[in-house]
């Protein structure tokens, strides 16, 4: 499934990211984060990486260990929406399985997985600072705590709500 | 000695009725954190107005003066970090703020980016003043993505207002922070690791010499100080070092925003005096366990932190009690547990986390991590032998004694202590053929 | 500078500031035991093995990372040391296959030493290794995922002394492992194969693909002539693998191992580097005087082609035309060799020894055919050729020395000096010079171009006219001379650029332990060889003027042209303009 679009707008906007960044090799990361965002299924692209590295004197190689290192980064295509299920202690102890039942019913697929639709992928994620409102999940940037049946159908339904981009 | 916070709590903005202060934590709630006017109107600046009508020197020891230890976690003294900082010569230098709080269970930064942003660059710029730096870095985990958002507006009108810039409140003081971007691993909050992720790189530890104080981002020299460590400078010359230094203990000072979470009835950060016992934080505070359970343990400093059962929660909240008690004050985390969990699933969770944030660069942490985890899946299934219980305790002592840098060194930490308070919770999991034997 | 005082083990010692404990402990005979340490790279301090004690301090530090200070008292051997270094072991093997009899550094690996040396029997952790495919993809290398121990020496092989930057650590924790971006297989990169990786890893996890079968079968066949050439660099090498001082010269017996091997000729490629020399000299003189292209490079070191096709297609013009001396060895034995001993080419079967993991690459590109027939059927390293010694039951040291076969074994110095950097500059120069100006050259060494410098410059007068030449040796010092070139700001007539450091002598198929120090030897070892030959330049080869004279015509004639000379392509665009191609062909879609 090629669900990317490596149109030339994608890349003229790669452009605008980097020369923001100075084209410097420096900003590697910040320039992958918010190339990542351009991208509809979040992730980094094999062409995309091989053409900021490019732009930066980079090699593919670094490039590449850059984005297989940080979470925040995949080299391969997730979903429209992350959803991002905090499993840390403190989650632990406030029980972050009954939250990961409901997501997974909710959804029909398992953690680790995508739905059929490319719409959400679920997937478990290290502590986010929300815990002060355990049990926590992210949805994208969005966190939303203090989570019970109830309020993780009307946060799905939200986002099930808004029509395709 | 439990008591000698009492004196201090007649300071200012102490809360008696909860046992809180007010001091970094005075604008919280309090204040639209973006607005430069409000946080003017609230008594901000006057702290870098007054460093900066001192020489630099004098800052510095003013900060000595404070007894302010690094609110990071390693508890170095701030003031001489500074002073080696500022002794250190260099074509340009620069001062990082690590805001990349990935401790499981923190989240007082959180607080200090979210509501007072202002407060954090004032402590920058100070320190900068102090040390000789021109540039600063704020590097915000990802995972505090709006954050990052926020703060660059913070500085832009700071910048309008000319406490940023060239030439800061007219005194030629010239100043630049940029927002820097985390993008997902807990070792960058390492400081040599965050440099080298500030650099664009993947996030490893550095070999030590060079220390980041000589040669840390851009090969510059580099002071890198926490989010509230930076906050604390502030309120330091708004009150003075010597009103501040009343809080706390005579080798605690000042006070320490605290992240209280798990099963709490009030989960939150709060700021307190050091020498507030644990049960007071936990109850005084925290309004004790939620659904009136009982206790069993906490875990302190985050993952990395050691855990303590229940029976043992007069411990004051002191780098000196906690020492004597093979504890850290770490992140400032107090995560607490309820009678409902088992110590070896939590320790698992502890573990998983481990797991998943070592680097890999060095063998111990890297393949030490690999083999903690598998032992405690075997506790987790019932199927561990008693040999386990040395091989955990020999192998935790390769990581503490050979990894790399802190994260392998600390990782077996909390599975030590746990074993150490819970054995039978542990000896439960022995496969029971194997226990016979 | 200052010195410090300190206490190894109970030994005072007074070592310069800035001296490691591991170059400390060194200086009163204690080798603490590494793995990541390599003597010619920079410290990585990531295996942890070389921990020592602070005396009273409760605190282990790296020995290879931490310089000594005043007063330090360490201790290596302390029960604490011995423990730690004995858990990290522990921990590496047990994510270690240990099917060491079966792996090709069995007997040869440094963490099959430090297992030894600390008898690690088996321990109570659970072995796991990853279960990952090995990356046999292509002719030169393999890369076996699952030994890897992550020392990260190839990493600064690959990228900072030969700037290709193909392999890089990747992922975190348990993932944590060295490869090409997204995990390709290193055919489907820009590698360049030059075999450098496999040259500095301590263990089996990258290492050249063992082609002996192939050559064994060879030999078995009753209907094929086998025969084989050994290039400059081995006989100043192989000795290495036997216990031999670094830089022996160990030439004749190389041949009789050979014979007894069951070859049915040996011969020399330092032929054929004579015969390069003639076909590359006259290339020179005719685009010097044709107003043809310069700088002229060099096109021996395989290596070096699949950089330049790789990473600056462009300058590829710059190139020589001249296959190298193995191809030219290879193409001469399925024509003029073939005819002359009155064989079908189909049952010659052309081996070479080489130092070289890129020169499998080399025999197998498309271009490497002649008269039909692929020119070198197989190519082993030296390792591979140690290999087969052995296993041939062969007393290496003992084995009475040979001659050479003729006619591909009559050779000159200037053949020989090819082995290392500089050499091939020197060869042509003594020819070249002779060639032009129809005068003796009265001194024959030329000594700027010799030598371990990554970048040496000579000028040399030739008719009234001072020509510039260079020579680099390392692909990242090759990249400095392209950089010039791309500049504009060369002024160099003729460039020598070998790809790998110190030029052939350092090949990535030599013996393993190649450091600079041996490396050093065996340059020695090459100039010493050069002078006590007979004949020491290349156009004064009495087997070459005859093959000219018999077979080839003139140099640069159409046979030679035909069979000693070469095209290059840009290499897999794929990576490299695939995202431009990308670019284009989505805005032309619109």
């Amino acid at each position: 499934m090629m669900e990317t679009t490596l149109d030339k707008d994608l890349f003229d906007k790669i452009d605008g990211i980097i020369h923001a960044y100075e084209h410097d090799r420096h900003n590697l990361v910040q320039i992958l984060l918010q190339a990542q965002d351009l991208i509809p299924r979040h992730y980094i692209p094999m062409e995309v990486a091989t053409y900021i590295g490019e732009q930066l004197g980079v090699p593919l190689s670094k490039v590449y260990d850059v984005i297989s290192f940080y979470s925040a980064l995949s080299d391969r295509p997730k979903a429209q929406h992350v959803i991002q299920l905090c499993k840390s202690t403190t989650c632990r102890v406030n029980k972050y399985q009954t939250v990961r039942d409901v997501l997974e019913r909710e959804l029909d697929i398992k953690m680790g997985e995508i739905t059929s639709d490319g719409k959400f992928a679920l997937e478990y994620s290290a502590c986010f600072g929300a815990c002060d409102i355990s049990p926590a999940f992210r949805i994208d940037t969005e966190v939303f705590g203090n989570l019970n049946e109830e309020k993780i159908r009307q946060i799905l339904d939200r986002y099930r709500g808004e029509c395709n981009e | 000695m439990k008591k000698k916070y009492v004196k201090s709590l007649i300071g200012i903005g102490v809360n008696a009725m909860n046992k809180t202060v007010s001091l970094i934590s005075k604008n919280f709630k309090n204040l639209d954190p973006k607005s430069l006017q409000e946080y003017l109107h609230a008594g901000g600046y006057l702290g870098l107005e007054k460093a900066l009508a001192s020489t630099p020197a004098q800052v510095i020891q003013e900060v000595k003066k404070s007894g302010l230890q690094g609110r990071g976690g390693a508890a170095y003294p701030t003031g001489r970090k500074w002073e080696q900082a500022a002794a250190v010569e260099g074509p340009r230098k620069i001062v990082i703020c690590n805001a990349d709080e990935g401790e499981p269970g923190t989240f007082k930064d959180r607080y200090l980016l979210q509501y007072d942003p202002f407060k954090i660059i004032e402590g920058m710029t100070i320190a900068a003043y102090a040390v000789g730096a021109t540039e600063g870095y704020i590097y915000i985990r990802e995972e505090y993505k709006k954050l990052q958002d926020q703060m660059k507006i913070v500085i832009a009108s700071a910048l309008e207002g000319g406490f940023l810039g060239d030439n800061i409140l007219g005194t030629g003081l010239c100043f630049h922070i940029k927002v820097v971007s985390g993008a997902g691993a807990y070792v960058c909050g390492e400081n040599s690791t965050l440099i080298e992720s500030i650099e664009g790189k993947s996030g490893r530890p550095r070999i030590k010499p060079p220390y980041i104080k000589e040669k840390g981002l851009f090969g510059l020299p580099t002071l890198v100080n926490n989010v509230e460590t930076f906050s604390v400078i502030p309120v330091i010359f708004e009150i003075g070092a010597e009103e501040y230094s009343k809080y706390g203990t005579e080798f605690s000072k000042g006070t320490k925003l605290i992240s209280l979470c798990g099963n709490i009835q009030y989960p939150g950060t709060y700021e307190i005096p050091f020498g507030l016992t644990l049960r007071e934080i936990i109850y005084d505070i925290g309004g004790g366990i939620r659904d009136g359970k009982k206790l069993k343990f906490l875990q302190l400093g985050g993952a990395s932190g050691a855990i303590l059962p229940a029976s043992k929660i007069d411990i004051p909240y002191t780098y000196e009690d906690f020492e004597g008690n093979g504890l850290t004050i770490g992140s400032g985390a107090i995560l607490i547990a309820d009678e409902t969990n088992k110590v070896v699933d939590y320790m698992k969770s502890v573990q998983d986390f481990f797991l998943h944030e070592s680097c890999g660069k060095c063998t111990p942490c890297r393949e030490g991590n690999r083999q903690l985890s598998k032992i405690i899946n075997r506790f987790v299934s019932g199927t561990a032998s008693i040999e386990d219980f040395q091989t955990v305790e020999r192998f935790a002592r390769v990581m503490k004694y050979c990894s790399f840098c802190g994260l392998g060194q600390t990782a077996p930490s909390a599975l030590l202590s746990a074993i150490q308070h819970f054995p039978d919770e542990f000896y439960q999991q022995i496969h029971k053929v194997r226990k016979i034997m | 500078m200052k010195y410090y005082q300190i206490t190894i083990d109970h030994k005072q010692i007074t070592v310069p500031e800035g001296t490691t404990i591991l170059e400390a402990a060194k200086l009163v005979n204690i080798k603490i035991p590494t793995l990541c340490y390599h003597p010619d790279q920079s410290i990585k301090a990531n295996c942890r093995i070389c921990l020592v004690e602070i005396s009273g301090k409760d605190d282990l530090v790296a020995a290879c990372s931490t310089p000594v200070w005043e007063g330090a008292n360490i201790l290596t051997n302390s029960r604490l040391v011995r423990d730690m270094q004995k858990g990290v072991l522990e921990l590496i093997l047990a994510n270690h296959p240990q099917d060491c009899l079966r792996c090709i550094r069995n007997g040869n690996c440094e963490l099959q030493n430090l297992c030894e040396i600390f008898h690690i029997a088996k321990s109570n952790l659970e072995d796991e290794v990853d279960a990952l495919p090995v990356d046999d993809s292509s002719p030169s290398l393999a890369r076996d995922h699952r030994k890897c121990i992550k020392c990260n020496r190839c990493i600064e092989m690959c990228q900072d002394v030969q700037g290709v930057s193909i392999l890089s650590h990747a992922h975190r924790s348990i993932k944590y492992n060295i490869t090409p971006a997204f995990e390709r297989n290193l055919m489907d990169t820009l590698c360049v194969f030059c075999g450098q990786c496999s040259s500095v890893c301590p263990v089996g996890a990258i290492y050249e693909k063992d082609d002996t079968d192939k050559v064994w079968e060879a030999i078995d066949d009753p209907k094929k002539h086998v025969i084989v050439q050994i290039a400059p660099a081995v006989r100043v090498s192989i000795g290495d693998a036997f216990g031999m001082a670094p830089g022996t010269k160990v030439t004749g017996k190389v041949v009789a191992a050979l014979r007894r091997i069951g070859f049915d000729k040996v011969f020399d490629t330092d032929f054929t580097a004579d015969l390069t020399i003639m076909e590359e000299g006259s290339e020179l003189l005719h685009r010097m005087k044709d107003h043809g292209i310069l700088p002229m490079i060099t096109s021996c070191s395989p290596g070096w082609i699949n950089y330049i096709e790789g990473h600056y297609p462009h300058l590829l013009r710059h190139l020589s035309s001249c296959k190298s001396p193995q191809q030219m060895f290879g193409a001469l034995s399925k024509t003029y060799y073939a005819e002359k001993i009155g064989l079908d080419p189909a049952n010659i079967f052309t081996v070479s020894i080489m130092p070289c993991t890129a020169k499998k690459y080399e025999a197998s590109r498309e271009e490497m055919i002649s008269n039909g027939y692929r020119e070198v059927d197989a190519v082993l390293t030296t390792r591979e050729l140690a290999r087969m010694i052995k296993t041939s039951s062969i007393d290496f040291i003992g084995i009475e020395e040979e001659e050479f076969d003729l006619p591909f074994g009559i050779s000159t110095g200037a053949g020989v000096i090819f082995g290392a950097t500089g050499g091939v500059m020197e060869a042509a120069l003594r020819s070249v010079y002779e060639l032009a100006t129809g005068t003796a050259l009265n001194n024959i060494e030329f000594t700027d171009v010799r030598g371990l410098e990554g970048i040496k410059e000579a000028t040399v007068v030739i008719n009234d006219q001072p020509i510039k030449v260079a020579v680099a040796h390392g692909l990242s010092n090759a990249r400095k001379i392209l950089d010039y070139i791309d500049n504009g700001q060369c002024d160099y007539t003729f460039i020598e650029i070998m790809c790998c450091p110190g030029g052939c002598i350092g090949g990535g198929g030599q013996p393993i332990g190649s450091t600079l120090a041996v490396k050093e030897q065996r340059i020695q070892g090459i100039y010493a060889i050069d002078q006590d030959m007979p004949i020491r330049k290349a156009h004064k080869n009495p087997a070459v003027l005859k093959l000219y004279e018999e077979y080839l015509g003139t140099p640069l004639g159409h046979l030679s042209h035909k069979l000693l000379h070469t095209t290059y392509r840009a290499r897999s665009e794929d990576l490299h303009l695939l995202s431009l191609w990308q670019k284009e062909t989505a805005s032309s879609k619109e």
